[in-house]
This record gives C-alpha cells, sequence and structure tokens, in this order.
C-alpha cells in the first residue's frame, strides 16, 4: 500500500504532463486510454492489498520531511497562478483568497509550532469506497471524454481546441482526489482542495467565452472562500493542539473538546462550499458552461463529493452539537429549495444540476445528524448519486452531440429517435427517485433517522422534498416516452461514449441488485469504525420486499410487452376533441385549416424559477450560517 | 421475516376480495350519488357489469406500450395492498404505490394525446401534493410506535387515532385527491363533457380501462385499509370500529364530491400543503415534544 497511494496521486500527475505534450489527438486518446485503465487498475490492486491486509484502518508516512516541503511549494506555485489569472482578468480581490491562505498555511509550516510526527496517510472503509468511486468513475468519464471532445471540437468550432489541456486537467483532478481522499494531515487535505478547486475553475473556464470566464471566476471565489476558511481552521487547531490531523480532530471533536468546536465549524463551512449547498450553490449552476466530462466528473460524481466526504468524516464531532444543527438545516433547506427550482429548468444539464445540488443538500443533512443511521443513508445515497448522475450527464452530452440542444422539450419521444441513449436515461433516471432503486431506500433511512433524533425541520425538509423531486424526474422520464413523429436521428455517439453508459448501467443495476449485501459486508463495517458499534440499518423484511419489488419491477412491464406483442390490436389515431388530420400532431380547426399541435411539459419557470426563488433561498442560508456561527464562537470565546 | 398464517389469510384475502369490495363501494358510490342528485341511479352491481363489458370489447388503443405500462401499474398496486395487508413496512408500501403511480403516467405520456397529456401533467402535480400528507402518515405512526410495520402497529393496545388526529384528517383530505373526487379531481374526471375531456384515461379504451378500473378498486381497498389502520387495536372490536370509519370516511369523500366543484390545481396544491402542515405537521410538532 505504502507504493500504490504515491503511485495513484502522482502517476495522473505524470498523465496530465503527457496529455499536455501530446499534440496528436489520436496519439493523445489512446494514451488516455491507457492511462485511465492503469488508474483503474491501479484501484483495484490498493482495494484488493488493503482487504487481504485485513480491511483493517491504515495508518502511513510518518516521515514526510520531502513530501512536505513539495506540498508547500505547490500551494505557493498555485498561489502565483491564481494570482496571476486573477490580474490578468482583472479580479484583483479574489486573489486576496488565495494569498492570505497560502501565506497562512505557509507561516504556519515555517515558523509555527514542532508537531509531533504522525502518519499523514490514511486508510479506512471511508477513504477506499471514495478511492473506488473517483478511480472507476474517474476512468470511465476519462474513456468517455475522449469520444465526445472529438465531437465536442467539431460541434463548437468557435471554441478554440484545447483538448489536450482539457485532458491534462482531467487527470490532474484524479491525482488530486486520490491525495485528498486518502490524506489525513489536514496540510496535505488543503493542498488537495485547493488543486480540485483551481481544477474545477479552469474547466469552467475552458471555452474562454464571457460567460465561462464569469461564471468561473464565481466558482473560484466560492471554492476559495471556503479553503480560506478550511486554512483558518488548520493553523487555529495546530496552535491549540500541536497536531493537525483529521482523525484526531474529529476524536476531540466527538468527546466535546472545547479547542475542536471552531476548527470543526470552519471546516465544516468549507465543505458547504465545496458541495455547493446555500448560499453557494450558483457555482455549480454556472459550472454548467464546461463541457460535459468536467460536469459529470466534477461538478456531480466527485469534487462535489469531496465537501461530502469530509462532513462523513466530522459526522461524530457534528452530531447532536450546534455546528450539527447547522449543517443539517443548510443540507435540509438546499434539498428542499433546490428541488423546487430544478422543476422550472427546461435546460436538460440544468435539472441535473439543481438534483446533484439537492442530493448532495440530502447527503449534507445526514452528515449533520450525524448517527450510524443517516451516515448508512448518505452513504447509500453517495454511492448511488455517483453512479446515475455520471452516467446521466454523459448521456446527456451524448444527446446534445446527436440532436445539438439540450432542451428538455427536444427529447420529446426520445426512446424512439435514441433508443440507447434514451433507455440509459431512463435507467439513471429511475435509479434517482423509483422504487426499489438505491436513493428511495436512503431517503427512507434518512427520514427514519431524522424522526429517531426528533429533528422535526428536517423531517419536513425530505417529505416535501421528496415530494417535489418525483415531479421533476417523472416528467422528464414522460418526455422521454411521449410518441414523436420527428424523424429518426442517426446516433453519432462514439463506441467508447456507449462502452462507458454501458458499464454505468451495469453498475446502476448491479449495485442495486447486491446492496444488500454491500451494506451488511461494506457499509456496516464502515459505520463499526465510525461509531464503534453499529447496528443493521435495514431489516431483512424490509430487504426482501425490496428484492421481490425488483422482480415486479424489472419483470412485469418486459413480460406484459411480450406478451401484448401477440394480441391483436386496433391502433387508431387521438382524440382531439376535433377532427384528428390524421398525424395525431394536428387536428381540423373550425375554419378548416389543419392546426399544429405540440405536448409540453408544465415547468412554471415564472412562479418557481432559479431567477425567483435563489436570491431568497441564498438570503436566508446565509443568515443561518452566520447566526449559528455566531452561536458557536460565543461559545468558545 | 416471521409469516405467520393470519397475514397469509389477509393476503389472500386481499388480494381476492379487494376488486369486489372496491367495485361494490364504487356501486353505492354512484347510487348514492345519483339520490344526492335526485335521480334513480345504475343497480348496485353496475360497476361489475362495466368492467366485464370493456374486457369483452374489440381492443381499441392508440398505442400498443400503454397495455404493457397499465399491467406493471396493477401488478405494483396490487403488491402495495398485498404489502401493507402483508403487514410489512408502510413507509416502503408508500414508495411502491408512488412507483405504481408513475406507471399510470406513463401509460398516459405514451399517446401523445393532448388531454391524456394534460391529464398526466396533472396526475403528477397531485401526486407531488398529496405526497407529504401520505409520507407524513408514516411518520406519525413511526413516532408512537417505534416501527413502521403495519403488523406491529395493528396490534398496538389503543388505537392510533386518539393520538394521530391531525394525520388522520391529513390523510382523509389527500383521499379526496387519490379517489378523483370533486373537487380535486385534477387529472380525470367521471364526466367526459368538460375541458379535460376524461384526462389521464381519455385515451384508454376496452382492456385497458377494464385494467384501471380494477387496479383503483385495489387501490381505494388500499387507501381504506390505511384508514381503517388508524383504528384498529389489540382488541378485535376494534376492527368494527374500523369499518364503520372506513364507510363513514368513504360516504364523507361522496358527499363532497357533490357537493364541490373542481378548483384549480394552484388552490388544491396550497389547500392541501396548508392542511398538511397545520394538521399533522402542528400534530408532529406535540408528538415530538411528548415522545421525546
Amino acid at each position: 500500500m505504502a507504493t500504490v497511494i504515491p503511485f495513484l496521486i502522482l502517476f495522473p500527475l505524470v498523465m496530465a504532463c503527457l496529455m499536455f505534450v501530446i499534440r496528436n489527438n489520436r496519439v493523445r486518446g489512446v494514451a488516455a486510454y491507457l492511462g485511465s485503465v492503469i488508474v483503474m487498475i491501479g484501484v483495484g490492486v490498493l482495494v484488493v492489498q488493503w482487504f487481504l491486509a485485513g480491511a483493517k484502518p491504515v495508518e502511513l508516512f510518518i516521515e514526510t520531511e520531502v513530501a512536505d516541503h513539495v506540498i508547500l511549494a505547490s500551494e505557493i506555485v498555485l498561489m502565483v497562478v491564481v494570482t496571476c489569472l486573477c490580474f490578468k482578468y482583472k479580479k484583483y480581490w479574489i486573489s486576496l483568497l488565495s494569498i492570505v491562505p497560502t501565506l497562512l498555511i505557509a507561516y504556519l509550516e515555517l515558523f509555527g509550532p514542532e508537531m509531533e510526527p504522525t502518519y499523514h496517510i490514511y486508510l479506512d472503509h471511508l477513504s477506499i469506497l471514495m478511492c473506488l468511486i473517483v478511480g472507476i468513475i474517474g476512468g470511465l468519464i476519462v474513456i468517455y471524454a475522449v469520444g465526445y471532445m472529438h465531437g465536442y471540437a467539431h460541434h463548437h468550432s468557435e471554441f478554440q481546441d484545447r483538448r489536450y489541456y482539457f485532458f491534462m486537467l482531467l487527470f490532474g483532478f484524479l491525482g488530486a482526489m486520490f491525495g485528498f481522499v486518502t490524506s489525513s494531515s489536514l496540510l496535505w487535505i488543503d493542498l488537495f482542495w485547493e488543486v480540485t478547486s483551481i481544477i474545477s475553475f479552469l474547466l469552467i473556464g475552458y471555452t474562454k467565452s464571457s460567460e465561462a470566464i464569469t461564471n468561473s471566476f464565481r466558482a473560484l471565489w466560492m471554492n476559495l472562500l471556503g479553503g480560506t476558511a478550511l486554512a483558518i481552521a488548520i493553523a487555529y487547531y495546530a496552535y491549540e493542539a500541536g497536531t493537525v490531523t483529521l482523525q484526531q480532530l474529529v476524536f476531540e471533536g466527538s468527546v466535546g473538546s472545547n479547542i475542536a468546536l471552531l476548527p470543526v465549524v470552519l471546516i465544516a463551512f468549507a465543505a458547504l462550499t465545496k458541495s455547493a449547498q446555500l448560499p453557494f450553490s450558483t457555482w455549480l449552476l454556472g459550472a454548467m458552461v464546461a463541457p460535459t466530462p468536467s460536469s459529470a466528473l466534477l461538478h456531480s460524481a466527485t469534487m462535489v463529493k469531496a465537501g461530502i466526504y469530509v462532513l462523513f468524516r466530522l459526522a461524530p464531532a457534528l452530531s447532536g452539537r450546534t455546528s450539527g444543527l447547522m449543517v443539517a438545516f443548510v443540507g435540509g433547506f438546499t434539498f428542499l429549495a433546490a428541488s423546487i427550482m430544478a422543476i422550472a429548468q427546461t435546460d436538460a444539464k440544468k435539472v441535473l444540476a439543481m438534483s446533484t445540488i439537492a442530493n448532495l443538500g440530502l447527503m449534507v443533512a445526514c452528515a449533520g445528524v450525524g448517527t450510524a443511521e443517516t451516515i448508512w443513508a448518505g452513504i447509500f445515497l453517495m454511492i448511488f448519486h455517483a453512479i446515475s448522475k455520471s452516467m446521466l450527464f454523459q448521456d446527456v452530452g451524448a444527446t446534445e452531440n446527436t440532436l445539438h440542444t439540450r432542451d428538455l422539450e427536444a427529447f420529446h419521444g426520445l426512446i424512439y429517435r435514441l433508443p440507447f441513449l434514451a433507455m440509459v436515461q431512463f435507467i439513471g433516471i429511475a435509479g434517482m427517485f423509483l422504487a426499489p432503486f438505491g436513493m428511495l431506500i436512503s431517503k427512507w433511512a434518512a427520514l427514519r433517522a431524522s424522526v429517531d433524533e426528533r429533528n422535526i425541520l428536517l423531517v419536513f425538509f425530505i417529505i416535501f422534498g421528496s415530494a417535489i423531486t418525483s415531479l421533476y424526474w417523472t416528467k422528464w422520464m414522460a418526455k422521454l416516452l411521449e410518441q414523436s413523429r420527428a424523424p429518426k436521428v442517426k446516433d453519432i455517439t462514439k463506441l467508447n461514449e456507449k462502452i462507458s453508459l454501458g458499464i454505468h448501467a451495469v453498475m446502476m443495476i448491479g449495485v442495486c441488485l447486491l446492496f444488500p449485501l454491500l451494506s451488511s459486508s461494506y457499509v456496516d463495517p464502515l459505520l463499526r469504525e465510525m461509531f464503534g458499534n453499529a447496528e443493521q440499518v435495514l431489516p431483512t423484511a424490509t430487504l426482501v420486499v425490496l428484492i421481490v419489488i425488483i422482480l415486479i419491477v424489472f419483470a412485469v412491464p418486459a413480460v406484459s410487452m411480450a406478451f401484448g406483442e401477440n394480441t391483436r390490436t386496433n391502433i387508431k389515431p387521438n382524440y382531439m376533441n376535433g377532427i384528428n388530420d390524421g398525424t395525431d400532431y394536428g387536428f381540423i380547426s373550425s375554419y378548416g385549416e389543419v392546426q399544429h399541435m405540440h405536448v409540453s411539459n408544465y415547468y412554471f419557470a415564472h412562479v418557481i424559477g432559479q431567477r425567483k426563488l435563489m436570491l431568497p433561498s441564498q438570503i436566508l442560508s446565509t443568515v443561518v450560517i452566520i447566526g449559528m456561527i455566531c452561536v458557536i464562537l460565543g461559545g468558545v470565546l | 421475516m416471521k409469516f405467520d398464517t393470519a397475514r397469509l389469510i389477509w393476503i389472500i384475502g386481499y388480494l381476492v376480495l379487494a376488486p369486489f369490495i372496491g367495485g361494490l363501494l364504487e356501486g353505492f358510490d354512484r347510487k348514492i350519488s345519483a339520490r344526492m342528485q335526485r335521480r334513480v341511479g345504475p343497480p348496485i352491481l353496475q360497476p361489475f357489469y362495466d368492467v366485464q363489458k370493456l374486457f369483452n370489447k374489440q381492443t381499441i388503443a392508440v398505442r400498443k406500450t400503454q397495455f404493457s405500462f397499465l399491467i406493471a401499474y396493477m401488478v405494483l398496486m396490487i403488491f402495495t395492498g398485498a404489502m401493507f395487508f402483508g403487514g410489512v413496512d408502510l413507509l416502503m408500501c408508500f414508495f411502491v404505490l408512488s412507483t405504481a403511480a408513475t406507471f399510470l403516467i406513463f401509460a398516459a405520456s405514451v399517446t401523445n394525446s393532448p388531454y391524456s397529456a394534460i391529464g398526466a401533467q396533472r396526475e403528477m402535480i397531485q401526486m407531488m401534493t398529496y405526497e407529504p400528507a401520505v409520507l407524513m402518515t408514516a411518520v406519525g405512526f413511526y413516532l408512537i410506535r417505534g416501527t413502521f410495520d403495519v403488523d406491529r402497529i395493528a396490534r398496538a393496545g389503543s388505537s392510533a387515532i386518539v393520538v394521530l388526529p391531525g394525520f388522520f384528517f391529513a390523510f382523509v383530505f389527500i383521499l379526496t385527491i387519490k379517489m378523483r373526487k370533486s373537487p380535486f379531481d385534477e387529472a380525470g374526471s367521471h364526466h367526459p363533457h368538460q375541458e379535460l375531456v376524461k384526462g389521464i384515461t381519455t385515451e384508454m379504451g376496452a382492456k385497458n380501462l377494464a385494467v384501471y378500473t380494477i387496479t383503483e378498486w385495489y387501490e381505494n381497498v388500499f387507501l381504506l385499509g390505511v384508514v381503517g389502520l388508524f383504528i384498529v387495536n389489540r382488541n378485535p372490536l376494534s376492527y368494527i370500529g374500523a369499518i364503520v370509519v372506513i364507510l363513514l370516511v368513504y360516504f364523507l369523500e361522496i358527499l363532497i364530491d357533490n357537493a364541490s366543484a373542481r378548483v384549480r390545481w394552484q388552490t388544491m396544491l396550497k389547500m392541501t400543503w396548508g392542511v398538511t402542515l397545520l394538521t399533522a405537521g402542528v400534530n408532529l410538532m406535540m408528538l415530538m415534544l411528548i415522545y421525546r
């Protein structure tokens, strides 16, 4: 393990340099395939080694003199890069958010108190799970991206083709993510945190259009604000406690030590910015201008989960405290507000973005409550969400490449026009909200836990939020099924995109079928690591019922479809309350003319759109966050 | 999971009897409605004659796939009821119930018919409207009984309605939506001479409509079963009380249906969520203070 982890961090960085150097698209594509397969194998080796070692928490790298210097140097390089870019685009003040925390960390490392030697890398069930998500989904998205970016470069000839830069960033990101989820030293975590923020910023600005630049700087300042909070937390904790280990901090927080209060709340705040919770949700919506692979990888499947990961780690220290209440409120409220706003979106990617924010909110709320039950729910939400959203983003990207639009209304009857892509969308959406798929089970557990914790606000948020969630997903699915007379289009989705989508679909169904096993053999041990003792969350009876539902949901439509093929049916045109013109898409009006008709979904953009609701929600959540932090500060000082 | 004979009898009883009970209730509904409107009304068994006739008709449909979705709707709905009467997790029942309803929406959407589509869109709004009250009901039972298992809820020492009056009110309120009764019959109406035509069922004919009707019967029996769950307890006599309450609730729904005109869906949404928060919500708040 002592070699695999540095390999997982450094190899993607080497690949990133290679991507930048190779300017032949075909050669770079092959290199990217190889690179992503090697990353996946690396993760596989890590997991196997860790299981063979007994699947116990592992502490590594106590002597890291050189690495510490490299990390400090990288932080300073990042600071210089960000500052230059901020000055180039005249966003001077944003550079302060990079300079101040970096100098703070540098001062701490050079002139700060002597830390006692301790481990820097920590591997347990949670970090291995994150490695798996990053490795497998990240690897697949890179494979998908090779095909997607080819199409993208052709359709968007107005933008400069900088694929070498794009793939450099993707690989660099993978390395940073591995570093982030395996590090236990907060100084290391801080660097990887900053790297992911900056790569996200660079990817959003990929096209260099004015919208992209505005959005990228919005993402930058919000994420850097979180980074600043993180840096202050680290410095404070280092001076007070003489150590910078995350595990130590969580332990002290969970036993109620006063020193840990402030760092925990600051890190939780940083996590809220990273996970795009209100009031910081707008950066994730703006991030949708970036090419789809980056939306899938950074802005839904992995990077935003970094915030969730940190919150899960902090959960024992949050549970039952004011900081936990704050986190749970912000998460629950974000779940509700983002779900409402998702109804009004007509852009498929924006729906996915809103739903990502909403689901992240639910995970954040689970972490805020911080009991074994909610973390169980949160972990499953994370797994299902990662697979399903990555799949949906890739699919919408591929559909957009073919249809040249991602307006939901244009998806009318997609199942007849682009059967493969529509089917994958269908599976992905089903995974997001239908029984028996995993998201629903997690909601079941989250709801039960919030009743157990007597958190009435969270009960309301979850109940109303899930009711609203089903509306925007159902209408999307119904849209795919509606009969369409638009001509069949040639599916130009590349083979590698289809491979990635296919594997995702199989993973989705596989996780659904195997999740009882996953729960007992992986998530329960994870919870035992975190909370000492944890009982089985899901009763066996419910599990049996679930398996039966799975069978029904898959078998019934298939069987009746086969059965229905044989029955003789007299097919007649629709009822139009006038004479159907024979096509089912028009009727003859009282003037004797053919009137065309288009069946459209409800959106209510003028009532519950982002323009209407975003600002009030941001104000409310800001007030709550500031208020709660003041209360916590009052307790500490 | 312990599966005793009593539960098995309940399940079989539901599977076999629910369509008859549902059909009979509809028969009474039509008769009572007719009398309220000073008409003679059809015979009590008329709904069964109707369904039988539908089955014997030539199969006419707009899309072939509609039948598959309706079958999935029916099977999932029956399964929901079987789960409930089999005594398993109530919240899970409600989740499967909404999955079933999703298939109904698909069945209406595949047609591309304007009336069917508007019905489907409104059905989604209806789902969103009643879902909080439904989930809230499960939460209420969980809070006082410490379990979602219908079996254990039904074997409690006292009737749940004593401490859950708000939840009961909210659930009965959304029954109007679920049973497609005026003033909340947004998605489909029983009378085709309106702006909606027949909404979600506009394009369903013959066999398809028969499947839909039978599913509605199963659904109504399940929903009334949930109403009964508020009343029943360890005492066998409570089951008689439950039946009386169920019949009263059903009569109330008929009365409301005949005494009101359809409101706009916005009104329905605001009223229902308002009622849910004010009754079930306030009830929940008080319970959380008591059951610490």
